[in-house]
């Protein structure tokens, strides 16, 4: 199994204390920002703040991402010129609408890579979609470039490009939702999903959370730290689904000593796909255990 | 003392940083031949006044700035974030970016 992406934190990129104890809440992934938390005449700051802090700071085992300005913006050009120097894990493209867009950036990367002698291919990349043409190319973005390791959906810019509002449900957010994760996962690569604005809202986020993982979501962006533990929990496998994977597991082996394909278990058909899907139940429940004991020495 | 060519000039007023928790004001003002003149205020002065004026002085003559007149106020910053308020303090005050590899 990969590395587990559930959470990532947002990180207001001009805030010294926030990214000095981003990491410590303990999300998969922290990001710092230098795009919409930060004003126009506090960009130059940011931009310092973060590669200083990059270079300086150990973030543990937490997966660092930068959320850069767009390249057609006047700041992008820099901050990826700053970024790929400091070498964060990966750095979040913002506001992406064509594969073009992508592409761009990957040769960005790549020159300024071959500049430092940082290993082709280091830096990796992230797509957020955050308009109507950007959903419609997702599967052409996701595709774009071999760095690309998750493409998200930004929903508060999205929202206003389709001329409504976010809603409790989020019914207007399930056709985009859809579309991405398609796209993610007929690339190979994560589906990452959009914040939850409201921090005090409890019940609404646990909703939104247990919508996202029922669409296959591989996890989301949080402003909050007091979100990263209820999404870690909802995502986590419950004790029951463990136990019975392991049988479905034990039962399959069992079927293939016979040499019978299909097998019932409890009066059900289990088959290949249920097999594979009690495997990955398996891995997560690792991956997650590891996660938790390793987050102590982090 | 190996004297190096004045790069970069004090031309204007530059501030940077803000008076948070763990974050440093920085404000560069012209100082024509009188050198670097630093005064510190910081809620950690007593333990770490020598080490912020240190990593000050180290970020300016890096940059090549030979006169300025600093004033800093200091809530707890790390020395990075130090490092990278002078740094935008100077591009302000100098009018150019002071990138570390953009300053040879």
């Amino acid at each position: 199994m990969g590395r587990l992406r559930r959470s990532m934190l947002y990180v207001p990129g001009n805030n010294p204390g926030m990214i000095r104890d981003a990491h410590i809440y303990g999300s998969d992934a922290i990001m710092f920002d230098l795009e919409d938390s930060v004003s126009l005449n506090e960009k130059d700051a940011a931009r310092l703040l973060v590669y200083e802090a990059l270079r300086t700071c150990d973030f543990g085992r937490t997966e660092v991402v930068v959320r850069v300005n767009g390249l057609h913006t006047p700041y992008g050009r820099a901050d990826f010129e700053a970024m790929v120097r400091a070498m964060p894990d990966a750095i979040r493209l913002p506001k992406t609408e064509t594969p073009e867009d992508v592409m761009e950036a990957d040769q960005l990367i790549t020159q300024i890579e071959k500049e430092n002698g940082i290993e082709l291919g280091t830096i990796k990349l992230m797509a957020a979609v955050e308009s109507a043409l950007g959903v419609i190319n997702a599967y052409k973005i996701a595709k774009a470039s071999s760095r690309l390791i998750g493409i998200a959906i930004g929903a508060e810019d999205f929202v206003t490009d389709l001329k409504t509002t976010r809603s409790p449900d989020g019914i207007e957010l399930l056709a985009a939702r859809s579309q991405i994760l398609f796209a993610a996962r007929a690339a190979g690569i994560d589906a990452l999903d959009t914040v939850f604005s409201d921090v005090n809202d409890e019940e609404g986020f646990i909703r939104e959370v247990r919508l996202i993982k029922q669409l296959g979501f591989d996890g989301k962006s949080l402003i909050n730290p007091r979100q990263i533990n209820i999404l870690h929990h909802i995502y986590a496998p419950t004790e029951e689904e463990i136990q019975k994977s392991i049988r479905v597991i034990e039962a399959a082996k069992e079927a293939e000593k016979r040499g019978t394909g299909v097998i019932s278990m409890d009066g059900k058909m289990v088959d290949k796909p249920i097999i594979e899907r009690a495997y990955r139940v398996l891995e997560l429940a690792d991956a997650v255990y590891r996660e938790s004991m390793e987050e102590v020495w982090q | 003392m190996l004297m190096l060519p004045e790069r970069i000039k004090v031309l204007d007023v530059g501030i940077a940083g803000t008076l948070e928790s763990s974050d440093i004001t920085i404000q560069i003002e012209k100082n024509e031949g009188k050198g670097i003149e630093l005064e510190l205020k910081s809620t950690v002065a007593n333990q770490f006044g020598k080490q912020i004026k240190k990593v000050i002085i180290e970020t300016l003559l890096e940059l090549g700035v030979e006169n300025a007149l600093v004033l800093a106020n200091d809530k707890g910053a790390l020395d990075c974030t130090i490092r990278a308020r002078v740094r935008t303090a100077v591009s302000r005050a100098a009018h150019q970016n002071c990138f570390p590899w953009e300053v040879k």
